[in-house]
């Protein structure tokens, strides 16, 4: 996805002279073709997230659209406030970039633990929280920020990640993408573990069980419509993020189901317990040691499908 | 000549000071509002700044070019309501409003509905970092408008404040100007008590600011220092103006209760009276 936001950021700033890249001293090897190809629309902040933040406002309001980038969690809880006041408050054009959402920097220890982000950057008032699901939808979600006016969060996973879709799709910020359709269950999945939700839509569908999976690009604003269809249309929705089950993508979908009629609706998130890791791994080890593998997710399931069964 | 119409310029800001200092009196005792003391200190600055040193105009508030001022101390925003309105950005009525239901003007400076407030702040140490884009943004795209921020003191507690006073040399921003309104209290006690600043103009200096010390108060001082940035090519300007909390009611001078109370009637008309005599 890294790969993916760099390209497209570079190819659009070569026709969008407002687009201006600010980072926190993070990106070796990334960010050198955007610095050597406009140089007067690159600053590095050094390690300085407020004032990164509190400049690119300031640019912001100097008719641009500035780009913050760092990684995990400097770029937005290192300065919340100056991301809130400055830039949410004044609708600047900044769009936050942080690369390593969820355990994407597993092994690097818990304050490279992206896991709060979501829940945090959506309770701001006009912030627009994209968490794409592969390179795909990263490059597309790079071009709906930009064409966006006013302030958005774009949390990336890492570099490398295989699409999941097989060509490009139809991106619209706040409209979830479908990748399967199904009657019995529907899994809503946001951010980098779209692949583990279709790997288990798979399996679902082995068994006999119907999956609908949708690509919920984005948390805010939340595709509510997207949401409700799948309440009426099937008979259970399960979420599925790589972020805490408090206030994310499940805190998001369980809000508009509790306001919903659907009131038999079967629902399920899965996710981070609301606890620091204590395990030291990669990516791939610390999702399996909090429930997010694909096993784990289809035995988390196994009671609520019994209980569809009956 | 030169020194005629210097002295008609003085009188000239001192009657606005003493008009913005009527207001402040005025709108914290109609609203029962904190924080007079430091709307009183920064009130010279106010009247040199919006007198003759920023190119602004009240008719065009969002003109391009204009100079940026940003008032960092959020919580002075009294003075600034009162000069903006002063200056006809908007009517002097509204000023009546000040805190009220309703009304436009919040207890920290805000900029929604508000022309001539560039930037909304009340949390401390926000200002010079916004100021520091704004004077990027200008130099990037070789406008000549020019950016001034005016903080409080007990904002350079604030770590963000130096990341910003870092940023500004290094990126040679020399159409940047930073004011610190140095009355020397806080909002628990003294500078000194709380949180040491001394030497504060040598602390910017070593971090490659171009620095003056001036008093506060004395207008030409002030002028001639706004008169003068950047003091050096290739450099922000920084001014410490040394000053007094409450300045021009001898009551609340130097007073740390000033800092929250708001004058009762009684007060008020003292006050006033100190002020129509001045």
């Amino acid at each position: 996805m890294r790969t993916a936001f760099f390209r497209t950021l570079l190819e659009l700033a070569e026709h969008d002279e407002r687009i201006n890249l600010i980072v926190g001293d993070i990106g070796f090897g990334v960010v050198e073709p955007f610095a050597e190809r406009f140089p007067r629309r690159f600053l590095n902040a050094g390690v300085a997230e407020q004032n990164m933040t509190g400049i690119a406002t300031g640019l912001a309001l100097c008719n641009k659209v500035v780009f913050t980038y760092s990684i995990a969690n400097f770029p937005t809880l290192r300065c919340l406030e100056q991301i809130r006041n400055d830039v949410c408050y004044h609708n600047a054009n900044v769009k936050i970039v942080a690369v390593g959402g969820g355990f994407a920097y597993g092994s690097l220890g818990m304050t490279h633990h992206a896991t709060e982000d979501l829940a945090i950057m959506r309770a701001l008032p006009g912030m627009v929280v994209v968490a794409p699901g592969d390179p795909i939808e990263a490059e597309q979600a790079t071009r709906a920020i930009v064409a966006h006016p006013g302030p958005c969060y774009l949390r990336l996973g890492r570099a490398g990640e295989r699409p999941v879709h097989r060509s490009r799709v139809t991106f619209e910020i706040g409209k979830a993408i479908t990748l399967r359709n199904g009657d019995d269950v529907t899994l809503i999945s946001t951010g980098g573990v779209l692949r583990t939700a279709v790997l288990v839509a798979e399996r679902l569908a082995q068994e006999g069980v119907q999956t609908r999976v949708l690509s919920m690009h984005t948390v805010k604003p939340l595709d509510t419509d997207a949401v409700l269809v799948a309440a009426r249309e099937t008979r259970a929705i399960v979420t599925i993020e790589e972020h805490s089950v408090i206030g994310g993508l499940g805190g998001a979908v369980a809000e508009v189901l509790a306001e919903s009629d659907r009131e038999k609706i079967v629902f399920k998130r899965v996710g981070l317990p609301s606890v620091f890791s204590s395990h030291v791994g990669s990516q791939e080890y610390l999702r399996a040691a909090h429930g997010l593998s694909e096993d784990q997710i289809l035995k988390s399931l196994k009671p609520m499908l019994d209980l569809l069964k009956r | 000549m030169e020194q005629g119409g210097t002295a008609a310029r003085m009188v000239v800001h001192r009657a606005l000071a003493n008009r913005i200092r009527q207001h402040v009196i005025k709108m914290t005792h109609r609203a029962k509002a904190a924080h007079v003391g430091t709307s009183l200190s920064m009130a010279d600055l106010l009247a040199v700044l919006y007198g003759s040193v920023l190119r602004v105009d009240p008719a065009r508030p969002a003109w391009p070019d204009r100079d940026r001022f940003i008032l960092s101390k959020g919580h002075g925003c009294a003075g600034l309501y009162a000069v903006l309105a002063e200056r006809g950005f908007f009517p002097l009525e509204w000023l009546d409003q000040f805190y009220q239901d309703g009304s436009r003007l919040a207890g920290h400076i805000t900029h929604t509905g508000v022309p001539g407030v560039e930037v909304s702040t009340g949390a401390l140490g926000h200002g010079l970092s916004i100021g520091c884009g704004m004077a990027l943004a200008a130099k990037r795209d070789g406008r000549p408008f020019r950016v001034f921020t005016l903080l409080s003191d007990g904002e350079c507690d604030e770590g963000s404040v130096w990341e910003a006073v870092l940023f500004a040399p290094h990126h040679g921003l020399d159409n940047l100007t930073a004011i610190v309104d140095f009355n020397r209290i806080q909002s628990l006690g003294t500078v000194k008590e709380v949180l040491d600043l001394d030497p504060l103009g040598a602390k910017w200096q070593a971090f490659g600011w171009a620095v003056r010390e001036i008093d506060g108060h004395d207008l030409q001082q002030i002028e001639g220092a706004l008169a003068s940035i950047p003091f050096e090519q290739g450099r922000p300007s920084c001014i410490v103006a040394h000053s007094v909390k409450g300045k021009g009611v001898g009551f609340m001078e130097n007073k740390l209760l000033w800092h929250y109370r708001s004058p009762d009637a009684e007060e008020l008309q003292r006050a006033l009276t100190e002020l129509v005599e001045e």
